[in-house]
Parts: C-alpha cells; sequence; structure tokens
C-alpha cells in the first residue's frame, strides 16, 4: 500500500482517472441535454459503438485519427436523427426504443467489423492532437501538470464542456427551452417554442457526442473489438441521474467512476489487490454508483416530462 | 392523477372495443407480423448489401430453424431461457416495471444453482434437480427484489438499477468462475484455465425427453411456468394488483392497494423467473458446465434482452409468449445455419441486428398504433408508461382499470363497458379488503 502513497503513483493514476473518465462524461454530457429536454435516450451505447467502429475503420483506411473523429461525429448526428425521430416524431416508449436501438447497433457494429476487418489490428496513434497534448508552462506545474495538462484534445473537449453546458443550459434561450420542453411542453408549445425542434436538437446533440464519446474510447482503447464499449454507455445515462441533470454534478459522477477504476488497475499493478480479486474489485464503480443512486435519489428531481412524448391536443 | 384525465382514459377504453374494419384487424393482428416483416426487409438489405444472397440466407435460417425434428428441438432448447426471461418480463412490465435486468438475474441464477450442484453433488436426481431449480429462481429473485425494493421504496429508477446490476453480476460472475468456482480438475494450459465450473453431477442434468434430440425437461417446465404465470396474472389477487398498479398507482393506491410491496414482488418475481432460465442455460447445456468467456453475453449469450424482445412481441401475454419465444428460438438457431450457407462469418451479429430492429419497429407501430386507434386527445394526458402496459389491450385489463377507477371512485360515472364491469367491483374491495387487513 506504501507504494501507492507516491506522488508520482498517485498523480499518474489521477491522470489515468480523469482519461478513463472522459468518454463517459463526453456521453454524459449529451444525455444530459437529451434528458433536460424530456428525451430518455438508452441507446447511448449502441451509439457510441457505431461510432468507434466507424472511426476506426476510417483510421485504419486512411491513416488519420482526424478523419475517424470526424466520422464518428457524423455516426452520431445520424443516429440522433434516427432516434429523435422515434422517440419525438412517433412517440414510442422510449426505455424500450433504446434498447432496441442498443441491440441493433451492438449487431450492426459486429457485423460490419466482421466483414469489413476481421482481425483487429491497431490503429497508429502517432501524430496528430490525439495524442497527449501538453500545455505550455502548466504541464510544468508538480504533479498538477501530470493529472490535467498532459491529455488528449477529447479529454479537454469533455471537461470545457462542462463550464460551457452549464453557460448554454442556465444562461439561454436555448437553455430555457430545453427546460421548458422537458419540464412543461405544453406551457412551452403555447408560448411559440417548438418542443419539437428542441428536443431534435437535443436528442442530435446527445448523440453527437455519444458518437464523440466511442471516438474517445476507441483511442483510449487503440484497437476496435466487438462491444468495445461493455456497457459505458449505460453508465453514462445512470451518471446523469447521479449527477442531478446538471454538468457539473455528472462530471463529478465521470471522474469519480474513472478514478474507481484507475485506482483499482493501479492496485492490480502494485499487486496490491491479487490477480485473482480482481474481476471482483472491478465491480466497484458499479456498486459505488448504485449505492449512489439510493441515496442521491430525491434529492433532484428529474424533468417533469422527462420520457413522455408530447402531442398537441 | 386528475378527475378529467381518469374520465378520459375511460372513454379511451370504451371506445377501443367497438372500433372496427381493416384497421382494427391491423391493430389487433397485424402489427407485429408487420414489425418482423419490416426488420426482416432491413435485414435483407444489409445482407445484400454485404454481397450475400438474402434468399438463400433466409431459406437457410427457415430450414435450418424448423425444418426437422432435430431443428425443432434444437429451437425448442434455445426457445427456453427465452420463455422463462419472456415470462419474467410479462410480469414485470404489467406492474409497469421495466426490468432490464435480466442478464444480471440470468447470472445469478445460474451461479446460485451450480453452486448447489457442486456442494450436493450425490444427492438422487428426483432431490437434486427440483433443489437447483429452486436454486436458481433464488438467486434471480434476489438479485430482482434489490432494485425491486429501490424501486418501491426509495424510487430509484429500475432501468438504471437493473443495468448497472447486470454489470455487477457480470463481474461476480466472471470472478467466481475463474476462482472459487473454477475446474481445478482440468490441466493448467498455457493459455490458462477456461473460466467454468467442473462437469457438474449427472444427478442434476435435466434429462432429455426426446432420444436423439437435446430436448430436455426444461421444455415442459418453462410451458408450465408460462401457463402458472397466466392463470396467476388473470385468476389471482396478486395478479390482479399487478395489473392495477401497473395501469394507475394512483388509482391501485386509493383502492388500498399494497402499491409498493406489489412493485417489488412483481420484479422479485420477474428477477426468480429469469434466474430460472440461468438454470436452464447450465444444466440444459450440452457441456454441463456454467461456461463464460469473459464478456459480458458470455454466459447469457443476450438471453436477457431477448427476453424483452420477446415478451414484448407476444404482447406481454405469457401464453403468447410461448410461440413468441419458439419464434426467435427459431431465428437465434437458424441464424446459425445461415451463417453457414452464406459462408460469412457475420451471422450472428446479423441476427443481433434484425431483433434490434424488431424492437424499434415494435416500439414505433404500437405509438403508431395507440395513435391511430383511440380518439384524438385520449392518449395525450396518460403517462407513456401507463400506456405500454395497456398496449394490445385486453377485455380484462380494461376491466382492471374500471375496478381500479370505481374502487377509487375517480372514473365511477364512466364504467366502461356496462355489464361487464358489475362482476369486479366485488372483487375489488376484496382486494382492497386483503390488502388492508
Amino acid at each position: 500500500m506504501s507504494h501507492f502513497f507516491t506522488a508520482a503513483v498517485l498523480s499518474a493514476t489521477i491522470a489515468s482517472g480523469i482519461a478513463l473518465g472522459a468518454p463517459l462524461l463526453l456521453a454524459a454530457l449529451g444525455e444530459t441535454v437529451g434528458q433536460r429536454s424530456g428525451v430518455l435516450n438508452l441507446g447511448v451505447d449502441g451509439i457510441m459503438l457505431l461510432a468507434a467502429f466507424g472511426a476506426y475503420l476510417v483510421a485504419l483506411r486512411t491513416g488519420s485519427i482526424g478523419w475517424g473523429v470526424l466520422v464518428a461525429l457524423a455516426i452520431g448526428v445520424v443516429m440522433g436523427l434516427i432516434t429523435a425521430f422515434i422517440n419525438v416524431t412517433i412517440g414510442a416508449e422510449q426505455g424500450i426504443s433504446g434498447i432496441g436501438i442498443y441491440i441493433a447497433a451492438l449487431g450492426l457494429s459486429g457485423l460490419l467489423f466482421e466483414r469489413y476487418v476481421g482481425t483487429p489490428t491497431p490503429i497508429t496513434n502517432s501524430r496528430g492532437p490525439f495524442v497527449a497534448v501538453h500545455i505550455p508552462l502548466l504541464d510544468r506545474i508538480p504533479y498538477l501538470g501530470t493529472m490535467l495538462f498532459k491529455q488528449n484534445i477529447l479529454v479537454y473537449a469533455a471537461l470545457l464542456l462542462v463550464p460551457a453546458l452549464t453557460y448554454v443550459l442556465h444562461h439561454t434561450t436555448y437553455g430555457m427551452n430545453v427546460h421548458a420542453a422537458g419540464e412543461n411542453p405544453a406551457a412551452a408549445d403555447s408560448l411559440g417554442v417548438s418542443v419539437t425542434r428542441v428536443r431534435y436538437t437535443a436528442v442530435i446533440f446527445g448523440s453527437t457526442m455519444a458518437g464523440l464519446a466511442g471516438a474517445s474510447l476507441l483511442i483510449l482503447d487503440g484497437i476496435f473489438q466487438e462491444n468495445l464499449t461493455q456497457g459505458a454507455g449505460f453508465i453514462a445515462v445512470a451518471l446523469v441521474y447521479f449527477g442531478g441533470w446538471r454538468p457539473a454534478g455528472v462530471a463529478l459522477g465521470a471522474l469519480l467512476y474513472g478514478l474507481t477504476g484507475s485506482v483499482i488497475l493501479t492496485w492490480k499493478t502494485l499487486g496490491i489487490i491479487p490477480l485473482s480479486l480482481s474481476d471482483l474489485a472491478a465491480t466497484a464503480p458499479a456498486v459505488i454508483v448504485v449505492l449512489a443512486l439510493l441515496f442521491l435519489v430525491g434529492r433532484y428531481r428529474q424533468p417533469a416530462a422527462l420520457g413522455k412524448p408530447y402531442r398537441r391536443q | 392523477m386528475s378527475q378529467p384525465e381518469g374520465a378520459s382514459r375511460g372513454r379511451a377504453l370504451a371506445a377501443a372495443a367497438p372500433l372496427g374494419g381493416w384497421r382494427a384487424v391491423f391493430n389487433r393482428w397485424l402489427i407485429l407480423p408487420a414489425a418482423a416483416i419490416g426488420a426482416l426487409v432491413i435485414g435483407a438489405v444489409i445482407i445484400a448489401a454485404m454481397g450475400a444472397n438474402p434468399l438463400t440466407g433466409y431459406h437457410a435460417l427457415i430450414s435450418g430453424a424448423f425444418g426437422g425434428s432435430y431443428q425443432l428441438a434444437s429451437t425448442a432448447v434455445k426457445a427456453v431461457p427465452l420463455l422463462l426471461v419472456g415470462v419474467g418480463i410479462c410480469i414485470s412490465f404489467r406492474a409497469n416495471v421495466l426490468n432490464i435486468g435480466g442478464e444480471g438475474q440470468l447470472v445469478m441464477g445460474g451461479l446460485a444453482s451450480a453452486a448447489t450442484a457442486l456442494v450436493l453433488p450425490n444427492l438422487p436426481g428426483f432431490v437434486l434437480i427440483p433443489l437447483v431449480l429452486l436454486a436458481g429462481a433464488a438467486g434471480g429473485a434476489i438479485w430482482g427484489a434489490i432494485p425491486g425494493a429501490f424501486k418501491a421504496y426509495r424510487g430509484v429508477n429500475e432501468v438504471l438499477s437493473t443495468i448497472m446490476l447486470n454489470l455487477v453480476a457480470v463481474q461476480l460472475m466472471n470472478y467466481l468462475l475463474a476462482g472459487p468456482m473454477i475446474d481445478r480438475t482440468e490441466s493448467f494450459a498455457v493459455v490458462g484455465r477456461i473460466p467454468q465450473t467442473r462437469l457438474l453431477s449427472p444427478n442434476s442434468w435435466l434429462p432429455i425427453i426426446v432420444p436423439g434430440t437435446q430436448l430436455h425437461l426444461g421444455v415442459v417446465i418453462a410451458v408450465l411456468v408460462a401457463v402458472a404465470a397466466w392463470v396467476l396474472l388473470r385468476q389471482t389477487g396478486f395478479g390482479f394488483r399487478i395489473r392495477a398498479v401497473g395501469l394507475s398507482t394512483d388509482a391501485a393506491s386509493y383502492a388500498g392497494m399494497a402499491v409498493k410491496r406489489t412493485t417489488m414482488l412483481a420484479l422479485t418475481l420477474s428477477g426468480a423467473m429469469c434466474g430460472l432460465a440461468g438454470t436452464m442455460l447450465v444444466f440444459g447445456s450440452i457441456s454441463h458446465r456454467m461456461v463464460t468467456d469473459g464478456s459480458l453475453t458470455g454466459f447469457t449469450g443476450s438471453d436477457g434482452y431477448y427476453g424483452i424482445v420477446v415478451a414484448l412481441f407476444a404482447g406481454l401475454s405469457p401464453l403468447w409468449t410461448i410461440l413468441s419465444a419458439f419464434l426467435f428460438g427459431g431465428l437465434l438457431v437458424g441464424g446459425v445455419s445461415m451463417g453457414i450457407a452464406l459462408n460469412v462469418p457475420y451471422s450472428s451479429d446479423l441476427v443481433t441486428t434484425i431483433v434490434g430492429l424488431i424492437v424499434c419497429f415494435v416500439v414505433a407501430l404500437d405509438a403508431v398504433r395507440r395513435r391511430s386507434g383511440l380518439p384524438a386527445g385520449a392518449a395525450g394526458p396518460a403517462s407513456v408508461r401507463e400506456l405500454l402496459t395497456r398496449g394490445w389491450l385486453r377485455r380484462d385489463d380494461a376491466r382492471a382499470t374500471a375496478v381500479a377507477q370505481a374502487a377509487s371512485g375517480q372514473g365511477a360515472a364512466e364504467q366502461p363497458v356496462p355489464g361487464q364491469a358489475s362482476p369486479e367491483p366485488a372483487a375489488a374491495a376484496d382486494q382492497a379488503g386483503e390488502a388492508q387487513p
């Protein structure tokens, strides 16, 4: 245990915790906006998988991870349109349609992987902004520099999205419209806000962030395999509840989840947790989130119209 | 729920019955086949896009699933866990509890039953088999009771808690099968041991009922469970409470029903069915071990998710779930034959995709059906989840709502179908009395 409490190990653990939490944070922040507008998107995990596969294939074929990330964003937009059509326009039961989208995307990503790749090869990530970007001067700060300022660009994007979304959701007209669509769509409608348009944009934003999360997960792993996400998208949805539908709370949850994961990894490496118990230890983040849900629930109220399609009377 | 909402619901129910014409026929009988056909057509487009012949593929799929007695037996065996999970889903969804935790409950059922057989291998079969079935059901029930209690008493969203508990269960299984429960008789090969138990006691194997096939006793048990669930939902006070709570917690609560306890018990029972399905996966398997491969669906083969599809496709009716499970079992078994016929490695992924598309089509068409089948405005104020449990409406459900509303004084003036509701208020009074002695 004494090996763990050295400054170097601790700061490296925290750094990798932040990196592990970043994909969850991206997906969860996107889901936050969607849920605040009243739409529960349970298909996040599937969208992440499809986007990660798209990014992987393009990166493999073009040698550029940049193009891969762009493709992941595009897949996010398309999946967002499909999700919004099913949930907003048709008004399907969202808890179930999301599972359907997840299963279909899980199958499709595996199918395309088998058809077009077959044997996985790692993507080369030697150049470009998707390796660690050192922020000049700040990265020299002892320990803190390692933790925060030597991350890849998507980690910075995820962290910067937190204050940006807080501002948008609480201080702009669009943010107010999202709030209104999620709390009282009939009132929003009567005041001339198009609930459909607000929900479409919110869902598409959320799905695009899920796409980016898929790409960032791929960059973290450096290789695609079937069911790459291992349920990360579902955890992202749970983190939205954990964070009480506020970006800062969601960020806290994502970092907690990432840190728990990286502490366990470090302990495994240092031999603090014997190898035989590592699977058991891997349950810790999920158990913590379930317990947190148990104690945090009721402290924050979910958007009143969450999961309810709106139809004008 | 407010007075006008209750009233409009009553009107909606009254209107649902006399709806006539081709639209009613479509809504009642053709919407689910339409969903399946839609998904299969997209599947065909995908096969064609991959450069293979969809007709060859689907022909191989159908003959591989239903083409002979051996194929039919394989399909029936594959349908067993799907049917049990599906019946569990019928129960929980009818209570308006969205149990997405089938995967975890399957795992816990498998673990509990396998552990029982490992500890007591020498008991005779007629004792051991019922014992492992009970242990499996208990394992799943515990994994359902946890999110059930969280939802009922703390208001934790069950979709989230069940999904998280799926992850916990899988890691727990990976630990147990690679550690305490691992097969120590197997030599320690270069790649390490497979995460699996040793060969379970032959006394615990589910007997084969048709020699020469894999058809085991589990098929009979699963069908009996489905019939029992149908009786439970239709004929018992508990089943009545489940449906009443599912239709309106407010009305059920006002009628004196123990809503929280019913919610928790529904999820517990649902978990028990899934646990039983996990037991079937272990003791009805060819290897007669509990095996995984370290992935999330290594043990379950996604049956916990597919069971949801099976139940939705059956309109949340346990009896129709028997047919639905058989069809989906055929899809999964035939998918392997399709892969061989087309000589492609992705056939199981294709089947997964088609199943996912069927879910999307079923929920989407159900939403469309609701909108077109009910008078404008009726579907508006009630929550979607209430409508889900009311999907593919049956007359007894209409009565359950009417009674719940009548008992709570909400829809008293809006008796949906006069004459049919008359015997029920007495039953409602019994329920109320039973719940509050």
